[in-house]
């Protein structure tokens, strides 16, 4: 959120605030609104418009603080920093761009992860920061995204990830595009096990993050309005050379389409994270797969007379015994299926 | 008199001595032809000229050049080398439930005798083949159409060959609108789990997510000109320099070429290409293909699932390169 007094100017250094006297005040960011709203009064209502509900970005702390239940968070993987690999040059040299990424959000990276509790219930979440290089993903990026889901999977918590992005990090080249690969490899073993994750997506979450953990939630739920998809408009609109329609790509289009579950103001998403949580960890995938497992031990008991009946009529004791021993992977897998299914 | 000469008509701009050799090397065939002469041995000296000539060319391209190679219009494509390298293919269409993407072409496929499920991108060899494939650009039916026909293989139990060419998955408002993202993270999260051996080989341009989306597996191969990148050199110029013609700046500094993907622990083999590209001679460069491919599979098929399965996870979990407590860590961290 672009909260004048909050900002740490580029000159200014040590990632000390500094509170300036014209901070007081900042004007809605939304054109037809464009009110000047007192900020306090906008961080009172988590950092929206209190006149037209327009939502200012925030960054990663502040999305932590709104969220989370206060005095749970355990940060995780703060030890992770970027490195210029490809030592790469371009207008700005990529150690420049992690300077100032650093400067403007105080963060070390684009996102933080830490173990918490959201309405009481244990859970994993993630941040994004925009002003960290428009929240791009590097290795860094992937790697704390990887780990936390890894995490959760030990732990066998449920994963929350607030999504806002620009996409892949171009300047570690081919490296930021394959950590789509690794975020949703970790994901794949976490949804294997049966555990829940809950994707917020807000303004803007594109490309990169969006075609990887962004769309993978069990749950996809949006802030109104924010600016979701594959090829950002400003790209696509050079690409096909038409005039895009209003609203497009905003999280009403996306719902519209399908591609959504729920589109929910900032601040019900809390209160909507919290029954999501239930839902999820209330037991009921727990049950499914107790009830997974319980018929295997009833089957396999079934079968047991004819086994005996085997070892009388077959040529020795050893026969049997293998046969069972065979047919416990095979139950195994049939659980997994069920639970693959559910 | 395509005898002593590929039948490359369209030569890219550092080609420029090349053409005028074999410019000369037509006409002066074109003359023996008209007038009855005997010029074989002059033709055998410029022949040795060219082949000279092509091979400095070559030995010295700069990134942008490969990238030139890699989008040559007379390239060999996915159809060209199935065309060469199956000795069966009964392709499958669809993704059962909008549209028939035709930017990626599905089928069983025998190759070397190893019976598998081929999986790739076309871009189309005319301009009705092209409008058909979309430049092989797919949308997000082609990749639901191939997460439908690497389920089945793994179903099967038939390992998967992915041959990644394009530009990148479409733009378009369709697209968005069909779920583009979503239709590519899926793919990458059952890739990650999917139980038969993965081989996937970039044959010319790897972009982006486009190519990603049937791009992760066990064994990551490129060929020589190939290239593999984030975004496209003219993206990553406009969005980083503001200027759309620094593209050759862009290509030089993402590293994008298949010895850099290679250097960076992305790609784990380079297939060798013919001088002068693959699109010199497609027969060639398709037997190179073909036994880069074949050998991958047998070391693959002898792997037990678990472990091949936890390997690849490896691999994907390692790529990257970062500080930790001030140490450097990943898989390109000494690149």
């Amino acid at each position: 959120m672009a909260l004048a007094g909050r900002r740490t100017g580029p000159g200014e250094g040590n990632g000390r605030r500094t509170v300036r006297t014209e901070a007081q005040f900042l004007k809605c960011e939304n054109s037809a609104c464009n009110k000047t709203l007192f900020v306090k009064e906008v961080q009172k209502h988590n950092y929206c418009c209190p006149a037209c509900g327009h939502h200012f970005r925030v960054s990663s702390r502040e999305r932590v603080q709104i969220t989370i239940d206060s005095g749970t968070w355990t940060e995780l993987f703060d030890e992770l920093e970027p490195m210029d690999v490809l030592n790469f040059q371009g207008k700005k040299s990529y150690q420049q761009s992690l300077k100032e990424g650093r400067q403007k959000s105080g963060e070390k990276e684009a996102v933080i992860c830490g173990a918490c509790k959201v309405k009481g219930i244990e859970t994993v979440f993630c941040a994004m920061d925009f002003k960290y290089i428009g929240a791009s993903m590097g290795s860094v990026v992937g790697e704390k995204i990887a780990r936390a889901i890894e995490y959760a999977t030990a732990k066998g918590w449920p994963i929350v990830i607030v999504c806002c992005s620009g996409g892949a990090r171009m300047q570690e080249g081919v490296l930021s595009l394959m950590q789509m690969a690794k975020t949703s490899a970790a994901l794949q073993r976490h949804n294997e096990a049966g555990l829940a994750y809950i994707a917020v997506l807000t303004d803007p979450t594109l490309a990169g993050v969006s075609a990887s953990y962004a769309f993978l939630a069990d749950v996809i739920v949006a802030e109104p309005k924010a600016m979701i998809g594959f090829t950002g408009a400003r790209v696509l609109e050079q690409a096909i050379k038409v005039k895009l329609p209003p609203g497009f790509q905003e999280s009403e289009f996306l719902l519209k389409h399908g591609q959504l579950d729920m589109v929910v103001p900032r601040a019900q998403i809390r209160s909507t994270l919290g029954k999501l949580l239930t839902y999820a960890t209330a037991g009921g995938a727990r049950k499914m797969q107790d009830a997974a497992k319980a018929p295997r031990s009833r089957l396999e008991f079934a079968k047991a007379p004819a086994q005996a009946a085997a070892s009388v009529t077959g040529n020795g004791q050893a026969a049997p015994k293998k046969k069972a021993a065979r047919r416990k992977p095979a139950a195994k897998k049939r659980a997994a299926k069920a639970r693959a299914g559910r | 008199m395509a005898a002593t000469l590929p039948l490359t008509t369209y030569y890219l701009p550092f080609e420029e001595k090349l053409k005028q050799v074999e410019e000369q090397i037509r006409k002066l065939e074109e003359l023996s032809v008209t007038n009855a002469l005997d010029v074989r041995e002059e033709v055998e000296s410029l022949c040795a000229k060219r082949e000279d000539c092509l091979r400095k060319i070559y030995e010295q391209l700069t990134p942008w050049d490969r990238i030139q190679v890699a989008r040559h219009v007379q390239r060999p494509q996915t159809m060209d080398y199935v065309d060469r390298i199956c000795s069966e293919f009964l392709e499958l269409h669809g993704d059962r439930a909008f549209a028939d993407d035709r930017a990626i072409v599905s089928g069983f496929a025998t190759i070397d005798g190893v019976r598998v499920m081929l999986i790739g991108q076309h871009k189309g060899r005319d301009v009705y083949e092209r409008s058909q494939c979309n430049f092989g650009m797919p949308q997000p039916e082609g990749y639901r159409k191939a997460l439908w026909k690497f389920k089945l293989a793994e179903k099967y139990g038939l390992p998967v060959l992915f041959i990644i060419d394009t530009k990148g998955a479409a733009a378009a408002i369709e697209a968005e609108e069909r779920g583009q993202s979503q239709a590519i993270a899926y793919n990458l999260m059952v890739l990650s789990g999917l139980k038969v051996p993965i081989v996937c080989v970039v044959i010319g341009e790897g972009g982006s997510g486009g190519a990603l989306g049937i791009g992760v597996g066990d064994r990551f191969l490129m060929q020589e000109y190939a290239y593999f990148s984030v975004i496209a050199p003219e993206g990553c110029a406009s969005i980083l320099w503001r200027d759309a013609s620094k593209f050759a700046e862009a290509a030089k500094a993402m590293r994008i070429t298949a010895p850099e993907i290679k250097q960076l622990g992305i790609a784990d083999e380079i297939i060798g290409e013919p001088l002068g590209g693959a699109h010199r001679d497609p027969d060639a460069a398709a037997n190179m293909l073909k036994d880069a491919v074949a050998r991958n599979f047998r070391e693959l098929l002898q792997i037990p699932i678990d472990r091949l399965l936890e390997e690849r996870y490896k691999k994907l979990r390692s790529i990257g390169a970062w500080l930790e407590n001030g140490a450097k860590q990943g898989s390109a961290a000494g690149a």
